[in-house]
């Protein structure tokens, strides 16, 4: 990404993003809620287009694509979704199939064998029959992850995977993330806000604060960190350069009668 | 004068909303149209909708239609053996069912249940970001999931509405042959020479398609542009049932005056 800008009518939401993620990386994109870090994902898939700036993936401008060149970009790339968004119709095992029947002519006997492998890779090869909603909140997450990865992507990006699971869920989903990006020699972006699980598996962190990144570097640069944001940010202090108030007149002035 | 500008601007506003829905909705159907070639590819999934759209509002149509019908024999009947004309009873009840009845109630039902629960689905998956994993996924949702629920209805209401009309004819037949003595043979007779294929019985067809189009187009369109919260799918489903069943009514008006005119 160069100099990435991008806006919801007047409010701006990225104002000059630069980041590099390179192939076989684990990368991180951290920052409070509403900062702008599920728009870059966004923008990287090409579900939205940036106001300015280049968004490349494997060298080809993303904002430039037509509806072909994106979908066919978007077939070598897979997502993760905050909750799942498995489809609730289908079972366990169409869901990760779906990628596969969609844009393969395999056989069915090739397509079974290849849903069995990715359900085994997340261990839910045993829940292959069960429907989404008979799913707890990390198993959906894991099976979202296998249809993620059905087609052997070159780039995953995951929107928030470890919000709302417990501590087992997170280090599994975590080990897996990185699991999988080393055996499909894939890149992988994380847009999360979790600073300890997402620091034991990445190579690299963006923090982004107000549509900007401020503080980058890799985990153990990020850990010795003296940048007030970034301490902030990994000891989770409620007040510092990101205010614990939103903003509004003083206090003083209220109670004087001054009004909200 | 503030009052005045205030209902002014809120008027305005409604008008430019409604305008821009309207060519939305329009470049939808478009949009409909130009992916149902590759959703026809995926044949299984359009028979899916029409088993979820047509069979199973199968129930709700026949009995409604079997209740119609047996008012249509009483009211019928009762108007008019006064003018001794008992006998033309399957007449009336076959050409209130085949030109108007038949289509509109249908229709009506058929959005309440059908057009309601597809709304209600494709909005469903909108808040649970299933449209937007399919769309990252390299899968057209228009192509994948409206298009197929659009034919789906489409297909079905001709059918549900001719299938509406039989049972509420074999309902009149019912009331007024067996219960109220009617002669059968008179009935039939009379229904068979006073109702026309093509004035009757096609025009009747003609609106079911046209309903089933605007309800269908409705439904989906509504599910894909919710907002994508729980208060936002259930405002969807109602506005679902309430345009269906005004664009019905309406588009019954304008299609009966072309239809027939002092036939």
């Amino acid at each position: 990404m160069r100099d990435v800008r991008f806006a919801y009518g007047e409010r701006e939401v990225l104002r000059g993003i630069d980041l590099t993620v390179r192939r076989g990386q684990v990368v991180a994109i951290m920052g409070g809620s509403g900062c702008g870090k599920t728009t870059l994902l966004r923008l990287i898939g090409g579900q939205i287009r940036a106001s300015s700036g280049r968004v490349e993936v494997d060298g080809r401008d993303v904002g430039e694509m037509g509806a072909d060149a994106l979908y066919a970009m978007r077939r070598r790339m897979g997502m993760l979704f905050q909750f799942g968004a498995l489809f609730t119709d289908m079972s366990v095992f169409d869901n990760v199939a779906f990628p596969l029947r969609e844009h393969t002519d395999l056989p069915a006997s090739l397509v079974r064998d290849l849903v069995l492998m990715k359900l085994q890779a997340v261990g839910l090869r045993g829940a292959a029959a069960l429907m989404p909603a008979e799913l707890s909140g990390g198993m959906a997450r894991r099976v979202a992850l296998a249809r993620a990865v059905a087609l052997d992507p070159m780039l995953v990006l995951y929107d928030e995977p470890f919000a709302g699971l417990d501590p087992i869920s997170l280090g599994i989903i975590g080990q897996l993330i990185r699991r999988l990006n080393d055996a499909l020699g894939a890149s992988t972006i994380m847009v999360t806000h979790d600073v300890h699980e997402s620091l034991e598996i990445v190579d690299y962190v963006y923090f982004v604060s107000e549509g900007r990144i401020v503080a980058q570097g890799t985990p153990d640069e990020i850990r010795a960190s003296s940048d007030p944001f970034v301490h902030q940010f990994v000891h989770a202090e409620a007040d510092g350069p990101v205010p614990f108030h939103y903003p509004a007149a003083p206090m003083a002035s209220l109670l004087e009668g001054g009004g909200a | 004068m503030n009052g005045v500008t205030r209902v002014l601007r809120q008027l305005g506003a409604m008008t430019i909303n409604g305008v821009w829905r309207l060519g939305f909705a329009t470049r939808f159907l478009l949009m409909i149209l130009w992916y149902s070639g590759q959703s026809f590819r995926r044949l299984h999934l359009t028979i899916r909708e029409i088993y979820f759209s047509g069979v199973l509002s199968l129930l709700i149509i026949l009995v409604s239609g079997l209740f119609v019908g047996l008012v249509l024999g009483l009211q019928g009947y009762e108007t008019l053996q006064r003018y001794g004309s008992s006998d033309a009873l399957g007449v009336l009840v076959a050409l209130s069912l085949v030109r108007e009845l038949g289509p509109v109630v249908a229709g009506l039902l058929f959005a309440s249940r059908a057009g309601s629960a597809v709304t209600a689905e494709i909005g469903l998956m909108k808040t649970t970001e299933q449209l937007k994993a399919m769309d990252m996924m390299a899968v057209n949702p228009i192509a994948r999931v409206v298009a197929p629920r659009f034919w789906g209805g489409v297909l079905s209401m001709p059918l549900l509405a001719a299938m509406f009309s039989a049972m509420g004819v074999f309902g009149g037949w019912l009331i007024g042959v067996v219960f109220i003595g009617v002669d059968d043979g008179a009935f039939w007779s009379q229904m068979q020479a006073a109702v026309d294929f093509r004035n009757d019985v096609l025009n009747g067809v003609i609106k079911s398609v046209v309903f089933g189009v605007a309800v269908s187009l409705i439904a989906v369109f509504e599910g894909y542009d919710c907002v994508p919260t729980a208060e936002g799918v259930s405002r969807a489903i109602t506005r679902t049932v309430v345009s269906s069943a005004l664009a019905i009514l309406a588009l019954d008006f304008v299609l009966t005056s072309f239809m027939f005119r002092g036939q």
